[in-house]
């Protein structure tokens, strides 16, 4: 890695996503107005045979660029710096999950509370977390040690014990991993990096135990007292490993880093900070969603009551994926939940066979209007599953110095889910190439919509064309020149949802007395009864007042049948009234539901309308 | 995206192989280097730790983890019984015995006087590494493992289950358009691995299984019947484990697909071959292809392999296969490679290739074909 240069210098930079399946460039310019984004390229991601060294990909994106841009970045293999004129940038940098990203093993004395604050912090680092293990965790030592042994993690997080409390629980753990000893991922020619982040007394034992046969290093307790939670030392570790430890193991990573003028973040850890940012910038409840080929990420920040900072929360859907996973949907939804999306009959056989090939084949586009709808069921199901995951881990601490009072956090298993609120969400923020690159914005308005079901008023955006992991790595340089791309040309508002909370028996019945003022005065006024969808115009600019009346049993957050009077923004989607039910109503005969699905599609001009059959082939028949 | 890659499959007539044959854990080599070996020969083995298993002596005995060493029979590295006291308290002059007995047959790992756990392990068990292609030991990494060396027709497949595998090579398929037909398989490939055209169906796999042939290869199988095969349904494509009593490996994809020509013509100049097979897949980090590996018999290393043809940037002309539908399976030859992008039926905006079949041309996204080379 060369030094990084000064912010006001930077021009022209160009940065990378080297994803599991693609890399992703894009090239930044300060222009007149500011930073913008000018052009993109991509490239099929490269850590494969045969080429085997991710730098090929990403030489492969830049050069499509310079194809579009006529700015010359590269000489041969090497990127020009800094910017002169028309050739050359002024840094580059990059995000990475390729390889698989970072795949990690947390431990901690008590499940519900260091186990559970390591997972944070791990999940917060931008890991993927393969195993909590805890004392208490009801498995018997020698099952622990055999799932030590053959997870072959990347880092392992050792965590248990407030500062001077007891150190026998995190020493029996540590005497697990010892007696397993298991090797890395990547490679077995180095040892395997354990981060001991757990009470301080217990440090000397630690040495003694891992010394010797892991890369051991030490940070402060990420859990010094109950009450409180300290990640951050554990988080920076565990990125600096990545770098040093797994990432140096993966194909042409070496390469890589000595090419970036900053170091290389982790997708998630990047895409998180963006979410971050977007919601403190906002004051929003905001859940971001970076749906991937073999991950998807979910990124949650909740404002608590009590607490001075909105909560934030990752996980991580490690097995699900639009590419290398997307058989895994299939698999863990069922095919019967996947094709509830699809509004035509279609044989199971040879859609089996189609999955499983886009598994085997991950960088094949859907060329046909049927193939691009059963992708984007997959998505939907991706998306409701890798939310469901988010909620049940979604549970508690802030990041840093949280105060909470012991009965809080006994409780917390108990509380469990109720972090991510959906009638107090009120953005979401989508990314990842299904989202982004969906050939109609309101096809990613719309599974996001069926997938995450949110209540009540929600404004929903996705990134554009993808860049927000970018930008996340941008803003450890630039702030600025990062907070002015997302604003001008990466956050793509959609418009706002309004989906009463609340469930009929049949379609028809009485659900949602509407009055919108829209700009210029006209006022749209009706009832929509239940089951229904409908799109209003309303554009990225432009703001309406509506007065919602929910009939009885339905509630759009200001309680069941209560009036609702607020101000919704628009986006390239409009404003979506949603009666179809929470949880959303759908016909369980195939018939019915096709006319159900058809009628919905068409009310949101989700798909071209089907071609209509030419007569000469008829009279052929 | 301007670029495609097939998932860089080898296929090669003749070329030099070198497979690194690793133990689990540090054991014993059993061959030097310069010797032939024989695919099922042992090269390595070596003893797994056993399993494993706590006993809290401290609670049992009602002491404290600091005295535990004053009160154990056994220390670090002794032999146990199962049944066997392993600790003992004595109470009121020796009248009262509190004794805590070993669950298993084994040995003492540790005795912590932290936790006042004491750690029992079972016996090791061993483990052998087989050489898994004919060939010559290249290198010997003492301890660890070796590297066997060989001339072989090398064929990387896209997909397939099952442990590793070798015998006798017997195409069954007339043409590679031609599926394994399982009346085809007969008693005398007991031990062979069979090769089909376009697929392998459950019904012919089951059929080799029924003969006793080793491994199964073809251009496709059906996901139905991979799933019947397993008995559940595949979601992360890591395979190799299965026990399923036959290996199973497939050249280009999902469904009926005619094997790739010239793989399909390799195969059968090496008709009635020694080979090797080896089903583990991995489509995820550190990618794993199964493997057929056919080393040309009595094979000198030395000998020069033939250059292998690399497939470079798709040009006019170039034959092609299409990977997805609408023309799943279909080859053909690039007619033009339009500059700009275009907006095909799902409104996707994509760089394309227009391709020419048997007298008709089309529109295909670039990322849904992929180069191929003609027999």
């Amino acid at each position: 890695m060369s030094g990084v240069p000064n912010p006001d210098e930077l021009r022209v930079i160009v940065a990378t996503d080297c994803g599991s399946t693609t890399t992703k460039a894009i090239l930044i310019e300060r222009t007149e107005e500011g930073y913008r984004q000018t052009w993109r390229g991509e490239a099929p991601t490269t850590v494969e045979a045969p080429f085997e060294d991710v730098t090929r990909g990403v030489l492969n994106a830049i050069a499509e660029i310079e194809e579009l841009s006529g700015r010359q970045i590269l000489d041969g293999e090497r990127i020009i710096t800094p910017a002169r004129g028309e050739r050359g940038v002024d840094i580059y940098i990059s995000t990475s999950s390729a390889g698989g990203g970072l795949q990690m093993l947390v431990a901690g004395a008590v499940k519900t509370m260091t186990a559970e604050s390591a997972q944070r912090a791990a999940l917060g680092a931008g890991a993927i977390v393969m195993d909590v293990l805890a004392a208490n965790d009801g498995r018997l030592p020698h099952e622990k040690i055999e799932r030590i042994r053959n997870l072959r993690p990347d880092m392992i997080l050792l965590s248990g014990g407030t500062d001077g409390g007891t150190v026998s629980h995190v020493v029996e753990l540590a005497e697990y991993i010892a007696a397993a000893n298991p090797r890395p991922r990547l490679g077995g020619g180095y040892r395997l990096p354990v981060i001991y982040a757990g009470n301080k007394d217990a440090r000397e034992q630690i040495r003694q135990l891992l010394g010797e046969r892991m890369a051991l290093c030490i940070v402060d307790n990420l859990r010094p007292t109950l009450e409180r939670e300290n990640l951050w030392p554990s988080r920076q570790k565990i990125q600096e490993l990545f770098l040093e430890h797994v990432m140096a193991q993966a194909p042409g990573y070496k390469k890589l880093m000595a090419m970036t003028g900053a170091p290389i973040m982790p997708t998630p850890a990047a895409m998180g900070e963006m979410i971050r940012t977007i919601a403190a910038q906002l004051g929003l409840n905001v859940l971001g969603v970076d749906i991937g080929g073999a991950t998807t990420d979910v990124f949650s920040s909740f404002r608590v009551e009590g607490a001075p900072e909105p909560v934030f929360n990752r996980t991580v859907s490690a097995n699900l994926g639009m590419s290398y996973s997307i058989s895994n949907v299939m698999a863990r939804a069922g095919i019967d939940r996947v094709l509830r999306w699809v509004p035509f009959a279609t044989d199971e056989a040879e859609l089996r066979d189609a999955i499983k090939n886009k598994m085997i084949r991950p960088t094949t586009i859907p060329q046909q209007l049927e193939d691009l709808q059963i992708e984007q069921a997959l998505a939907r199901e991706a998306l409701r599953g890798s939310l469901e995951e988010h909620r049940s881990l979604a549970v508690g601490l802030k990041g840093v110095q949280t105060e909470r009072t012991i009965s809080d956090a006994l409780s917390q298993e108990a509380s469990g889910a109720s972090l991510v609120d959906m009638m107090r969400l009120e953005l979401i923020v989508g990314s990842g190439g299904v989202l982004s690159h969906a050939p109609r914005r309101v096809q990613a308005f719309l599974m996001m919509l069926d997938a995450f079901e949110p209540e009540g008023i929600t404004r929903l955006a996705v990134d554009s064309i993808f860049m927000m992991p970018h930008l996340g790595v941008l803003a450890t340089i630039h702030p600025r020149a990062s907070a002015e791309v997302f604003e001008r040309d990466c956050m793509i508002p959609l418009g706002t949802a309004i989906a009463p909370r609340g469930t009929a028996r049949k379609e028809g019945v009485r659900c949602l007395g509407y009055r919108i003022e829209l700009p210029g005065g006209r006022v749209e006024q009706g009832e929509q009864p239940f089951g229904e969808l409908r799109r209003l115009p309303l554009g990225r600019d432009e703001q309406a007042t509506v007065e919602l009346e929910p009939a009885r049993g339905f509630d759009v957050g200001a309680g069941p049948g209560k009036t609702l009077r607020a101000t919704v923004s628009g986006g390239e989607v409009g404003l979506v009234i949603d009666t179809r039910g929470r949880p959303l109503f759908m016909h369980e005969d195939r018939q019915r539901r096709f006319a159900q699905l058809r009628r919905w599609y068409e009310a949101m001009e989700l798909y071209p309308a089907p071609k209509p059959i030419e007569v000469s082939a008829m009279a052929e028949r | 995206m301007g670029h495609a890659y097939t998932p860089g499959l080898r296929v090669a007539r003749r070329t030099r192989v070198r497979k690194r044959r690793t133990l689990p854990l540090p054991g014993t080599v059993r061959v030097e280097v310069g010797e032939r070996v024989r695919a099922d020969q042992v090269v390595a083995e070596t003893h797994l730790p056993g399993d494993v298993h706590s006993v809290n002596v401290v609670n049992r005995l009602g002491i404290t983890p600091s005295e535990i060493r004053e009160y154990m029979l056994k220390q670090e590295g002794d032999p146990v019984r199962k049944g066997e006291p392993i600790a003992r308290a004595k109470a009121f002059f020796g009248l009262l015995k509190t004794e805590v007995p070993s669950p298993i047959d084994g040995s003492v790992e540790t005795i912590s006087t932290v936790t006042g756990q004491v750690l029992l392990r079972t016996p090791p068990k061993p483990v052998q590494v087989r050489a898994f292609i004919d060939g010559t030991v290249l290198e010997v990494e003492p301890g660890e493992g070796v590297v066997v060396e060989t001339v072989a027709t090398f064929i990387q497949g896209i997909f397939g289950v099952g442990r590793e595998c070798w015998g006798r090579l017997a195409v069954l398929a007339p043409g590679p358009e031609a599926p394994l037909e399982p009346g085809a398989i007969r008693p005398e490939h007991r031990g062979a691995l069979v090769v089909g055209g376009s697929l392998a169906s459950y019904e012919a796999i089951a059929r080799a299984r029924e003969v006793g042939a080793a491994g199964v290869i073809a251009g496709g199988i059906h996901d139905e019947d991979l799933r019947r095969l397993l008995g559940y349904d595949l979601g992360v494509a890591i395979t190799g484990e299965e026990e399923i009593g036959i290996t199973v490996v497939v050249t280009e994809g999902f469904g009926e697909i005619a094997m790739a020509e010239r793989t399909f013509r390799l195969l059968q100049e090496r008709q009635g071959a020694q080979g090797s097979l080896s089903g583990a897949t991995q489509i995820r980090a550190g990618v794993i292809r199964p493997e057929i590996i056919l080393p040309y018999a009595g094979g000198d290393p030395a000998a020069e392999p033939e250059e292998e043809a690399v497939l470079g940037e798709m040009g006019i002309g170039d034959p092609v296969r299409c990977i997805r539908r609408p023309y799943f399976g279909r080859i053909g030859r690039v007619k033009s490679l339009p500059v700009e992008l275009v907006q095909v039926e799902s409104e996707t905006r994509v760089r394309v290739v227009e391709v020419e079949f048997d007298g008709e041309s089309a529109i295909v996204p670039r990322a849904n074909v992929e180069r191929i080379e003609l027999g």
